[in-house]
């Protein structure tokens, strides 16, 4: 035992020394010449160092999400993408945009948040109130409901002529990010500081109702809690940065992988990991059409679908 | 096929109070058979009258006269889209869901729509708003038909049979290829200009009155002649819905027909998709309705009376939204935010899947 927790911890600074290295990457990459410039250093303090911290709290902060749901629900394929949560967001956004124009992006926030709530409760709900025949079942019914959502909010911007500024939304993409743009980001980082302190109660109620019940855990408001957490992160990532797809789905997976389901011993990989898968997709997005940049939501959707189709022939060739 | 084997199965699952003598037909009762010529004499006097209010109401010219009868001709290719739509969706959906041995999924979600999304941006993306113009014709409805079913039946035949051998698999890798495609087309809508975004837009949502007449000829006796083919086998599709255990008991081959109804609902899907774009709601509307009405498992008796309700619900909406609420170029959205709703009301509702 000792050795082995030994070799991880070695692992882990390997694995951390791997993913300064990418963002030290994400800070030098660009088509503006900082060294050069005469301006250069203050353009690097207003777009590359906000852009950079937002990849380490998005990336850290939905893959985390993901692990959360795949533990309280009891099944490998949920994610907010695969649940609808993103969808719920996005017109929560919309609503929010309709009701009063110049909102500012906090209320925006507050509005794709609560209707993030009320999705992933939703979810949760029929998750509970339905038997299931199989797992694989879940994240189908999750990304139809997903998909009613998105009928309405693109019922909502065909009305109202808002169809491609809805697209723009939802396309996760860092391009943005820059000084002022992107402070509500920080906001994750207590979601994320929070899911790490409960760990321990989550991974219970991971364990069952009655087996939680039964060791003096409150199922129903650590349920809450969870979907509260999974719902303010993914809101304020939908208002600042867009849809992540795929990314808590791929990230947990491949630690769980690799090192077992313990979620206080995961979650330092899992959000070390999604660091690196975001900021290694941004630099790809960053760097294959400059000058332009392609969204890190496509790099994701892409490789995320390719390794979603592996993740599930794996299990099934292994059950 | 073992039919009485079959049947008797398939009564003790059909539980209804009756207290009459039940018998092993495609009815418990008789009652039940009174029921469903009664709910088929009236659909059909719903799809009459829809028709004909459609082609009749609110037009300018007096009756009879020369002007009368082309206002008719024009709004009877509408119809004639109406109901290759509604046919297609409709029996698509019945035999999807009885081979994937589920009531709330439809053939949607399987990953044509994308495609057919990503093949439409892909050409204004590479050519711009001439890009439309490319990809419209007869020749390329029928290339972009032939794609659709090809991957689809690509995609069954490897997921189906062999190591993988598994429904829920299938699906879930259909819906994920479509989640990958989604993401591919989302880049490239984003890069078009407005304007190139707008003609696109146009296209892609369904849109009754904008479908192209000249795919008429092509797509009407093509979804006719696989509507029939599923149709046929529907003594084999009720045998399929007893699960593939006792398929294969009776005789059948599970796989193998699967397979063979999965290619003909690919081919009804390629064909509705290439009229009026993606729905993905309209089929789960219109079997969950058929279900109710119908109140049998034979398929022979299932298959026509859903395409009835397909384009009693299509028809009569299309009336509806376009002479009371001035709405026609949105019945297809409409509709798919009604279905999505019905969707989420029915999986809140039931208690298993």
């Amino acid at each position: 035992m000792r050795t082995r927790r030994g070799a991880s911890g070695w692992l882990f600074g390997l694995a951390v020394v791997a993913t300064v290295g990418l963002l030290v990457l994400s800070l030098t990459v660009g088509v503006y010449d900082i060294t050069g410039s005469e301006d250069g250093w203050r353009m690097f303090a207003i777009t590359r160092v906000p852009r950079t911290i937002s990849l380490v709290l998005a990336g850290a902060a939905m893959s985390m999400c993901g692990l959360l749901m795949q533990l309280l629900t009891q099944n490998r394929f949920v994610e907010p993408t695969t649940t609808g949560t993103t969808e719920w967001a996005g017109l929560g956004l919309m609503l929010v945009y309709l009701l009063s124009p110049g909102a500012s992006i906090f209320v925006r926030m507050l509005g794709a948040i609560a209707m993030a709530f009320l999705g992933t409760f939703v979810f949760f709900l029929f998750l509970r109130r339905v038997a299931l025949k199989s797992s694989l079942i879940v994240p189908i019914v999750g990304i139809m409901m997903g998909s009613v959502v998105g009928a309405v909010s693109s019922y909502i911007a065909l009305r109202f002529d808002m169809l491609q500024q809805l697209g723009i939304w939802f396309a996760g993409s860092f391009t943005s990010v820059v000084r002022g743009r992107y402070e509500l980001l920080w906001i994750v980082l207590i979601v994320t500081v929070v899911v790490f302190i409960v760990a321990d109660r989550f991974t219970v109620a991971g364990l069952g109702k009655d087996i939680a019940t039964n060791v003096g855990v409150d199922y129903d408001r650590v349920i809450l809690l969870g979907v509260a957490m999974v719902s303010i992160a993914t809101g304020v990532v939908t208002v600042v940065i867009g849809s992540l797809p795929f990314l808590g789905l791929v990230v947990p997976n491949i630690v769980s992988m690799i090192r077992g389901d313990n979620l206080r011993g995961n979650l330092p990989w899992v959000c070390l990991l999604g660091i690196a898968v975001v900021t290694l997709c941004d630099l790809i997005g960053r760097t294959i059409i400059q000058p332009f940049e392609v969204p890190v939501s496509l790099i994701l959707g892409v490789f995320g679908a390719v390794f979603f189709v592996f993740l599930v022939l794996w299990q099934q060739r292994r059950a | 096929m073992p039919e009485a084997v079959v049947d008797i199965a398939v009564e003790r699952r059909a539980a209804s109070p009756a207290t009459e003598r039940r018998t092993t037909g495609s009815f418990p009762t008789q009652r039940a058979r009174r029921r469903y010529v009664i709910v088929l004499a009236v659909l059909i006097l719903v799809c009459i009258a829809s028709t004909v209010g459609v082609m009749t109401y609110d037009n300018p010219m007096p009756f009879g006269s020369d002007g009368f009868w082309r206002i008719v001709d024009l709004r009877a290719d509408a119809l004639r889209v109406i109901a290759i739509v509604a046919f297609c969706q409709a029996l698509a959906t019945v035999s999807f869901q009885t081979v994937t041995g589920n009531r709330i999924l439809t053939p949607g979600i399987m990953g044509f729509e994308a495609l057919y999304v990503a093949v439409q941006t892909a050409s204004v993306f590479y050519w711009g708003t001439e890009g439309i113009n490319k990809i419209t014709g007869t020749t390329q409805f029928l290339a972009l038909a032939v794609v659709m079913v090809v991957a689809s039946t690509l995609l069954y035949t490897t997921l189906l049979s062999g190591r993988f051998g598994d429904m829920h698999t299938m699906l879930l890798v259909g819906v994920i290829i479509g989640g990958g495609l989604a993401s591919l087309t989302a880049f490239m809508q984003r890069v078009l200009t407005p304007s190139e975004f707008d003609v696109l837009a146009a296209r892609l949502f369904g849109s009754i009155a904008a479908a192209d007449d000249d795919y008429l000829d092509w797509a009407l006796p093509i979804s006719l002649l696989a509507g029939f083919a599923l149709i046929l086998r529907s003594k084999r599709l009720n045998v399929l819905g007893l699960g593939s255990h006792a398929a294969a008991n009776l005789g059948l081959h599970p796989k193998r027909e699967t397979m063979i109804v999965l290619f003909f609902v690919s081919v009804l899907m390629a064909m509705s998709t290439a009229m009026v774009g993606p729905m993905v709601f309209l089929g789960f509307l219109v079997a969950m309705l058929t279900y109710q009405l119908a109140d049998t498992h034979d398929h022979r008796y299932l298959l026509p009376m859903s395409a009835l309700v397909g384009y009693a619900t299509l028809s009569s909406s299309y009336f509806v939204l376009r002479h009371v609420f001035y709405a026609e170029g949105r019945v297809t959205i409409i509709i798919e935010l009604v279905g999505g709703l019905a969707f989420l009301v029915h999986v809140m509702r039931k208690g298993r899947l």
